[in-house]
């Protein structure tokens, strides 16, 4: 045997043939089994003695969960197991939608993004996904392949708390899917880590705008933010004033504190709950008004 | 408690392991085939000492299991140097005095091959960023970053 430390604990390793069997695995073994894309989550808290589970189902390359298509009626459909590398060197994801590669390069590392997938940074739902923010705002829904079959969800409604979300047993993301954006969209996101790469968010706040004739400023705002509340979370307030009223500094500076007020954030190993709310507030100002100038050609 | 048998390519070595399902790629290569170049660091994803290039692409080998292998082409420090040469960053490594205790060395080599195996000319930039996850506690990283440039030139003049 093989105990060399540190090692994973035993499991066994379960390479269903197609999705339809994952599914019924995992129904099947129901509180036993765990699916798994990069690893590099489910790794590390099975290392630590969290999520022990008999069996680890390996759902990459089932059924296409491999792909990254973009169409430019349907956007952009990516398949679960595309790694973040894979986000990042994609001319068309960096065409048609830069935020999701912005947000990809502030995760851990090159090595690390060799394996992680943007699926697997939603399905975990730590309150830190860096990606979380960015497919938040830019809309996104993931596929669910569950034991009845597909369905959609909407990852406005996906986050139930810390780690849980609306997943049950035998339950699959294979893709998350994003509309067209807007034309002359922008995006930025910007974290906060104790060092200037590689680490986990004290905060991060994803901003995305576009020209939307429909609201009184001309323009409609999108903000997540991270790592401030149990589930990553969309500053309403803060977009509403952003829509609401003309824009400038001042309503910039409003939208930042209603952000603020909105996060709730707690203390801990990282940064206090006081530091992470003041940063909230500058990060948004920051973040809104970079995407404004972006918007209004002043970059 | 499964067992898997695998057929991989380690340096362009084919080889046909028994591996338990539990087993990660790092423990493999430094148990199964005896490759202890590969360092064992934080077994967490985060140092990089364990880097190694899995089908082209640098991945931590702590982060990945043995079993999802199966199939793959694997390059480790040992895969670097050939007919008694160093490989270009192995040979600027030691020019630009870039090793001390030597432990985050593999991983920075493997690191610093696979950027130039996918970008012959990088910037500083685009090296900082794949040196990014491999930690270093004495030299420091200028001289790697150093290293990979000196790294660079070396291997444009060789393909001449």
């Amino acid at each position: 045997m093989n105990n060399a430390h540190p090692g994973l604990p035993e499991f066994d390793y379960v390479k269903p043939g197609s999705l339809a069997e994952a599914s019924q695995f995992l129904v099947e073994h129901a509180g036993r089994a765990r699916p798994f894309l990069g690893g590099t989550d489910v790794f590390v808290r099975m290392r630590d003695g969290f999520w022990p589970s008999d069996y680890l189902v390996d759902v990459k390359n089932l059924d296409g969960t491999n792909d990254l298509r973009f169409d430019a009626v349907t956007g952009l459909t990516m398949g679960a197991g595309v790694n973040m590398n894979r986000v990042i060197g994609s001319p068309v994801v960096a065409e048609h939608y830069p935020l999701l590669v912005e947000a990809c390069r502030t995760v851990a590392s090159l090595q690390l993004r060799s394996r992680a997938t943007i699926a697997g940074n939603i399905c975990n739902a730590s309150p830190a996904g860096d990606t979380i923010g960015a497919c938040l705002v830019l809309d996104g829904t993931v596929n669910v392949h569950g034991v009845d079959g597909f369905r959609k969800e909407s990852l406005a409604t996906f986050f139930l708390g810390p780690g849980k979300t609306t997943l049950k047993a035998g339950d699959i993301v294979t893709s998350v899917v994003f509309p067209v954006p807007p034309p002359e969209s922008a995006g930025k996101y910007i974290k906060l880590g104790r060092n200037a790469v590689g680490d986990l968010a004290i905060v991060g706040v994803s901003v995305f705008g576009f020209p939307d004739p429909g609201k009184t400023s001309g323009y409609c705002f999108r903000i997540a933010l991270a790592s401030v509340a149990p589930v990553p979370l969309r500053a309403k307030e803060a977009e509403t004033i952003l829509a609401n009223k003309p824009i400038d500094e001042a309503t910039i500076a409003e939208a930042a504190l209603a952000a603020m007020n909105a996060c709730n954030p707690i203390d801990d190993v990282r940064g206090s709950a006081r530091y992470r709310k003041l940063m909230v507030r500058n990060l948004t100002r920051m973040a809104a008004s970079q995407v404004f100038q972006q918007l209004t050609g002043q970059a | 408690m499964a067992t898997h048998q695998i057929y991989l390519t380690v340096n362009n070595s084919p080889e046909v392991v028994l591996v338990p399902s539990h087993m990660t790629l790092l423990q493999m290569l430094r148990e199964k085939l005896a490759l202890t170049g590969t360092k064992n660091g934080c077994a967490a994803g985060e140092c990089g000492a364990c880097t190694v290039i899995l089908n082209g692409e640098a991945v931590n080998s702590c982060m990945v299991l043995a079993v999802e292998c199966d199939g793959a082409q694997v390059t480790t420090i040992e895969g670097l140097a050939h007919d008694n040469l160093l490989d270009p960053v192995q040979a600027a490594i030691i020019d630009q005095s870039g090793v001390q205790c030597g432990f985050c060395t593999p991983g920075v080599l493997i690191s610093s091959r696979a950027l130039l195996d996918r970008q012959p000319n990088p910037t500083e930039e685009e090296i900082k960023e794949a040196l990014l996850g491999n930690l270093c506690r004495c030299t420091g990283y200028t001289r790697l970053v150093d290293a990979v440039k000196d790294a660079a030139r070396r291997q444009a003049q060789t393909m001449v």
